[in-house]
């Protein structure tokens, strides 16, 4: 295990030789939404996507992204989280699992699979047996003393996005502050300022995500070949 | 009782349950239940129905699984034929396919396996059965732990939904608990011939099952 901790082995999800799966996680109105419909717009054609929501209370969020058309409708599926949105990404993943596992059967030889989460709170953090990687989104407006008050989303989310940076003069916040704040708690993990406002392809994370997938087929290879070694020692 | 049985009853197992109300969000909606007490007439009436129901497919599926047999989709046509409503099939099989996967990883047992091939999304007491006998439960046990989680589920719905007490919610539980251990006993006695399992059913709550499906604004699946 040790540095190879984020592929998990857990046996509904085998780590190897399937989609990516990517959880998108933040509080509510930060801009999930909106970056999974950034994400899907930039990505589409280079790789093999779908997208599972998870809905408090409508299907709003998979209907946005079917309006708009960011992939065709049998690549999203909504999952209802019955009143509390951190327990299907976090202590029972079953419903998310179904959904994703039901989107590779229908389209096997997906690249990615994006999970995005209800809106919740700082604490919620996407299982290792749902999510390979995830991103955490913030937004400006929400304070920008958020990230000095932590939280495992903000600290220990593989990319922090800080969202709607076009508010910022709006609403008075410091984002240097903010940038200072995150990186103290982050060991070093990535931050990335983004407004889908003024930039609706999010380039930034797009090349993280970019980079993921790249790393993450490497990766597999590299475990196969290696899979005596990695189970001795 | 084996330990195992225990993590079977408890409402922390990852098997998919807390997204689904057991029929008591879309009586909420329609105003049948408002408060502790309508939730305690709610809860008594499910246990009688499809909680007596349900309790007895998963003690003949118990039982089917110790005696090595195989006939699981007989099993599953049963519990098909005492669930009318759709959207109550479905919330069952939905539940049955996470409790399966569930279930695979936490008891590994050959009957789970036996079961998984032979049908695909077999119905929630069906493997709530069989998983009991996989954690080396009794018939018995097998039908108190679905009646037991019959009333519980609504039950901790009905607090997220209403903002019930959840003291108040468990003294209610607690009153019906002889109840359960009585429709228990009853799922348990019931004869061997599958077709001779009880049929209650609960018209209203089929009709709120079809409701639910179609309402714009719903927080649980079912
Ligand atoms: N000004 C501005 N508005 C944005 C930006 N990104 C998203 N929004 C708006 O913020 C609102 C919420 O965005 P969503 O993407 O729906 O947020 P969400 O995090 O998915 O929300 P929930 O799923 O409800 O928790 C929408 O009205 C978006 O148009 C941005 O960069 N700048
Ligand atoms: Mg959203």
């Amino acid at each position: 295990m040790g540095a190879n901790h984020d592929h998990d082995p857990h046996t509904a999800a085998p780590a190897h030789g399937r989609a990516l799966r990517l959880g998108i996680g933040g509080p509510v109105g930060s801009g999930k939404t909106a970056l999974t419909a950034a994400l899907c717009r930039t990505l589409r054609d280079e790789f093999d996507l779908a997208v599972v929501t998870n809905d408090i209370y409508t299907t709003e969020d998979a209907d946005f992204l079917r309006r708009n058309a960011v992939l065709p409708d049998d690549r999203i599926t909504a999952v209802r989280t019955g009143c509390c949105p951190h327990t299907a990404i976090r202590d029972d993943i079953s419903a998310n699992l179904d959904a994703v596992e039901a989107l590779e059967e229908r389209h096997p030889g997906l690249d990615l699979i994006i999970v995005e989460s209800g809106g919740d709170n700082l604490t919620a953090l996407f299982s290792q047996g749902l999510a390979d990687r995830q991103i955490f989104v913030l937004d400006v407006a929400g304070g920008d003393d958020v990230p000095r008050k932590g939280g495992l989303g903000v600290a220990a989310a593989d990319l922090l996005v800080i969202n709607k940076t076009d508010l910022a003069p709006m609403v008075g916040s410091d984002l240097d502050m903010m940038a200072r704040d995150s990186s103290r708690v982050r060991n070093g993990r990535p931050v990335a300022f983004t407004s889908l406002r003024e930039q609706p392809g999010a380039p930034e994370v797009a090349d993280w995500v970019r980079s993921v997938l790249h790393e993450a087929r490497h990766d597999n290879s590299h475990t196969a070949r290696n899979h005596d070694h990695a189970a001795a020692s | 009782m084996d330990a195992r049985l225990l993590l079977l009853a408890d409402s922390r197992l990852p098997a998919g349950g807390h997204a689904h109300s057991g029929g008591l969000e879309p009586a909420v909606t329609a105003g049948a239940v408002t408060d502790v007490a309508g939730l305690a007439d709610f809860l008594r009436g499910r246990l009688a129905t499809s909680g007596l129901v349900a309790a007895a497919l998963a003690a003949a599926a118990c039982a089917h699984a110790h005696t090595g047999d195989q006939a699981w989709e007989r099993l599953d046509a049963e519990a098909d034929a005492r669930t009318p409503s759709p959207a109550q099939r479905q919330a069952s099989r939905a539940q049955g396919r996470s409790l399966l996967r569930a279930a695979r990883t936490t008891w590994p047992h050959p009957a789970l396996e036996a079961l998984a091939t032979a049908v695909r999304e077999p119905h929630h007491p069906i493997v709530l059965g069989v998983s009991a006998a996989a954690g080396n439960g009794t018939p018995h046990q097998a039908a108190t732990i679905t009646a037991y989680g019959a009333i519980t589920g609504p039950a901790s719905a009905a607090v997220r939904l209403l903002g019930l007490d959840p003291l108040a919610v468990h003294r209610t539980l607690a009153d019906l608990a002889s109840g359960v251990d009585r429709i228990a006993t009853e799922a348990a006695a019931a004869p061997d011939d599958w077709a001779a399992l009880p049929a209650p059913s609960a018209p209203i709550l089929d009709l709120y099952a079809e409701l639910h499906m179609s309402a714009d604004l719903r927080h649980f699946e079912s």
